[in-house]
């Protein structure tokens, strides 16, 4: 049984056979028209009732559903509908003799409704294939048997069976094989991931080398991939302020045009005299003509969705177009700092040996902790990489809260804090750096220590001085951690401002009084990792969550998603929140200016309605291939 | 209620924003959009009279566009 699937708007858009039409219906008219005017060049000499007739025919082929929809339309009270006012325009031009003009308006608009409609097919097109994340078919393994089915209807548990080349279909976890997976579609990361037996892996990424085994853990529709897509569909209904600010004015700019336009018909023929009433009226209906304000309304949105959909491609997922419009008027970031710019692992960072070399210091460390499960003997067995060879050691004794001590190759070695130093009366030296620090002694004779800390992201420090060039004017991190901790993170990263110490509750009020001791014009942005921050992420103006492959509470809580944990992408999802700004304003501007002007025109009689359609028409073609100018924005600039 | 439903060729985007405008002024609803590029429409109302909404709003879209349907 085939459920219906969640299908992107443009996937059955662009072949739709009502477009085919339309395509032949304007050739035929355009070929009409062009036959009219042959016509009325060679043959009509004095115009009239004959002229008319040869206009008439292109005239009513093209535009005999505007008339109708308009006739519909009024009857539903749509007075100010653009079929209706392009009617009215064009009827009235029939009446006042300008057959060829009439005819003509009628077929340019409708070129432009096509244009329009194909541009925006197009671009819907171009992101849902952005968004090709959801593999048809499943492969499940059914009593020895693989079946195949749509992803809807497999159970949580099932096993199902993905061949190289073959998409993911659902989140689960290796059972069996070994692979690398490409992650790019949904993290924009071109290095596969390899994974194997116990290792989960989400949805949308496409396995590469040999055939995976998975067992399903989420059902399809909390799948990455299902939230993912409904995530990026529905963020065009979060609209963004000037795109409501558009549509409000064009609730007012076709009445008003509509007005004017009544105005300069009856006034002056009124005042001036009755003998130029023609010239007035043909002016008005000029006015009519460019009254439709569809260039702006839909080059806003179109930017926005443009501009999703290409931060989508780098795994960056923005909730909605406001998110987007906040982001570039953002000028502060605060950063919480575990997992964000730091690993949120502790390793090895420093080794100060005394009188042996730093791999022998290390080596012994490593041998001493050998048998600990703590995260920090952890961290040091990681960083010596090695198998120790358990014959060298022995005697291993744990001494709660100090450290290790133990025979090594016969001789009493002493691993762990300075209380443990203190303990065996061996004097050690203090470090100057922050962290965890491990003191090796080997008998009554320290030999140095080991440096262990939280990791600081090699993009971490990149990013700040890339928020500094983009023109955030603060950067701030946040953490419970210590203050000498947190103070060397950010003085190795060059943040601008740290708060240390704080419990999650303190995060809350600490970016509380950083919102309300800004500009309001600023926003700011909050990024974190989605986990235990939830509050701060939605208090923030735009609260970012990273590292959210898989994590269902950052993906909720979040405004905007980074679906992999390099902070380099904000610096990005700047930019693009910058450049589609600009391509909105730029249409704005554009749009209204080229409007204006032709009303101005029109009004004064110097442009007719040939004019003022192709300027109509123009502007909303030419505001939408600025709009998808966003689509191809690169990510390295 | 909370409800997202899709939409069968919405022609176009002032099209599209009448619909928002309208369906918003239906009674018993709280929010209301309409997204000419997903063509999508999104519903909130009090769950008692969500059937009546919908019905309202369908009624609204008929009378921007009369070839718009709301399927799902």
């Amino acid at each position: 049984m085939q459920k219906p699937r969640a299908v992107f708007a443009g996937q059955v858009y662009l072949v739709s056979k009502k477009q085919k039409k339309k395509i032949v219906n304007i050739l035929i008219g355009a070929a009409l028209f062009v036959a009219a005017a042959f016509c009325d060049y060679f043959f009509i000499k004095d115009g009239g009732i004959l002229e008319f007739a040869v206009y008439f025919v292109p005239y009513i082929f093209i535009g005999w559903d505007v008339l109708k929809k308009s006739f519909i339309n009024i009857i539903h009270g749509q007075i100010f509908d653009e079929n209706f006012l392009m009617s009215l325009a064009t009827i009235g031009a029939l009446c006042i003799g300008e057959y060829p003009e009439a005819s003509f308006v009628m077929l340019f608009f409708k070129v432009g409704e096509f244009f329009e409609s194909y541009a925006v097919g197009k671009s819907r097109k171009s992101i849902s294939d952005m968004m090709e994340l959801q593999a048809d078919f499943a492969y499940v393994l059914r009593g020895g048997e693989i079946v195949e089915v749509f992803p809807e209807e497999v159970d949580v548990g099932d096993i199902v069976v993905v061949k190289p080349g073959q998409k993911i279909p659902l989140d689960g976890v290796v059972v069996e094989g070994c692979s690398g997976i490409d992650t790019a579609s949904l993290t924009g990361e071109a290095l596969p991931k390899d994974v194997s037996e116990g290792d989960s892996v989400i949805s949308g990424c496409i396995n590469i080398n040999s055939v995976l085994k998975i067992k399903v853990s989420k059902k399809y529709s909390d799948s990455t991939v299902a939230k993912v897509l409904e995530l990026v569909e529905n963020s065009s209904l979060h609209k963004a302020k000037t795109e409501n600010f558009i549509t409000k004015f064009a609730k007012y700019y076709t009445p008003a045009v509509v007005v004017s336009a009544l105005l300069i018909a009856v006034l002056p023929p009124v005042f001036i005299g009755f003998d130029t009433w023609q010239d007035w009226l043909h002016r008005a209906l000029t006015f009519l003509v460019i009254s439709c304000p569809c260039a702006l309304v839909i080059s806003v949105p179109l930017s926005y969705f443009g501009a999703i959909g290409r931060a989508s491609k780098d795994g960056i997922l923005i909730k909605g177009a406001e998110y987007l419009e906040s982001l570039s008027e953002c000028k502060t970031v605060v950063f919480d700092k575990t997992g964000t710019l730091t690993k949120g692992n502790f390793a090895v960072t420093d080794i100060h040996p005394e009188k042996i070399s730093k791999d022998d210091l290390l080596e012994l460390a490593a041998f001493a902790e050998y048998y600990s499960d703590h995260p920090v003997s952890r961290s040091v067995l990681s960083a010596y990489g090695k198998e120790p060879d358990s014959k060298r050691i022995s005697l291993i004794e744990e001494i709660a809260g100090h450290g290790i001590k133990a025979s090594f190759d016969g001789k009493t070695i002493f691993v762990g804090n300075d209380k443990l130093m203190k303990l065996n009366n061996i004097t050690h030296k203090d470090c100057h750096l922050s962290g965890t620090i491990i003191h090796v002694a080997s008998e009554d004779e320290y030999l140095g220590h080991i440096v262990i800390s939280d990791e600081i992201k090699e993009e971490s420090g990149e990013i700040i001085s890339k928020l500094k060039k983009l023109g955030i004017k603060k950067t701030v991190m946040l953490t419970g951690d210590k203050s000498t901790v947190a103070e060397a993170v950010a003085g190795r990263i060059g943040i601008d401002e740290f708060y240390a110490e704080l419990l999650p509750a303190d995060k809350v009020a600490c970016v509380k009084r950083l919102i309300d001791s800004a500009d309001k014009k600023e926003k700011l942005a909050f990024v974190g990792d989605g986990i235990n921050d939830a509050p701060v992420l939605s208090m923030a103006d735009i609260g970012i969550a990273m590292g959210a492959m898989g994590s269902d509470a950052a993906i909720e809580a979040a405004d905007i998603v980074l679906m992999d944990d390099n902070p380099q992408k904000i610096a990005f999802a700047i930019m693009i929140s910058r450049y589609t700004k600009s391509i909105v304003i730029q249409n704005i501007v554009f749009a209204l200016a080229v409007k204006l002007l032709v009303l101005a025109l029109g009004a004064f009689g110097l442009v007719g309605m040939w004019a003022a359609v192709f300027a109509d028409v123009g502007v909303s073609v030419i505001a939408i291939l600025n709009a998808m100018r966003t689509l191809r924005l690169k990510s390295k600039p | 209620m909370k409800k997202v439903f899709k939409l069968d060729e919405v022609d176009c985007a002032n099209c599209a924003a009448k619909m928002e405008d309208g369906i918003r002024k239906i009674d018993g609803v709280t929010y209301a959009a309409v997204s000419f590029m997903a063509q999508k429409l999104v519903i909130e109302a009090d769950d008692d009279v969500f059937d009546d909404v919908l019905k309202k709003a369908e009624k609204v879209i008929k009378k921007i566009e009369p070839d718009c349907d709301i399927i799902g």
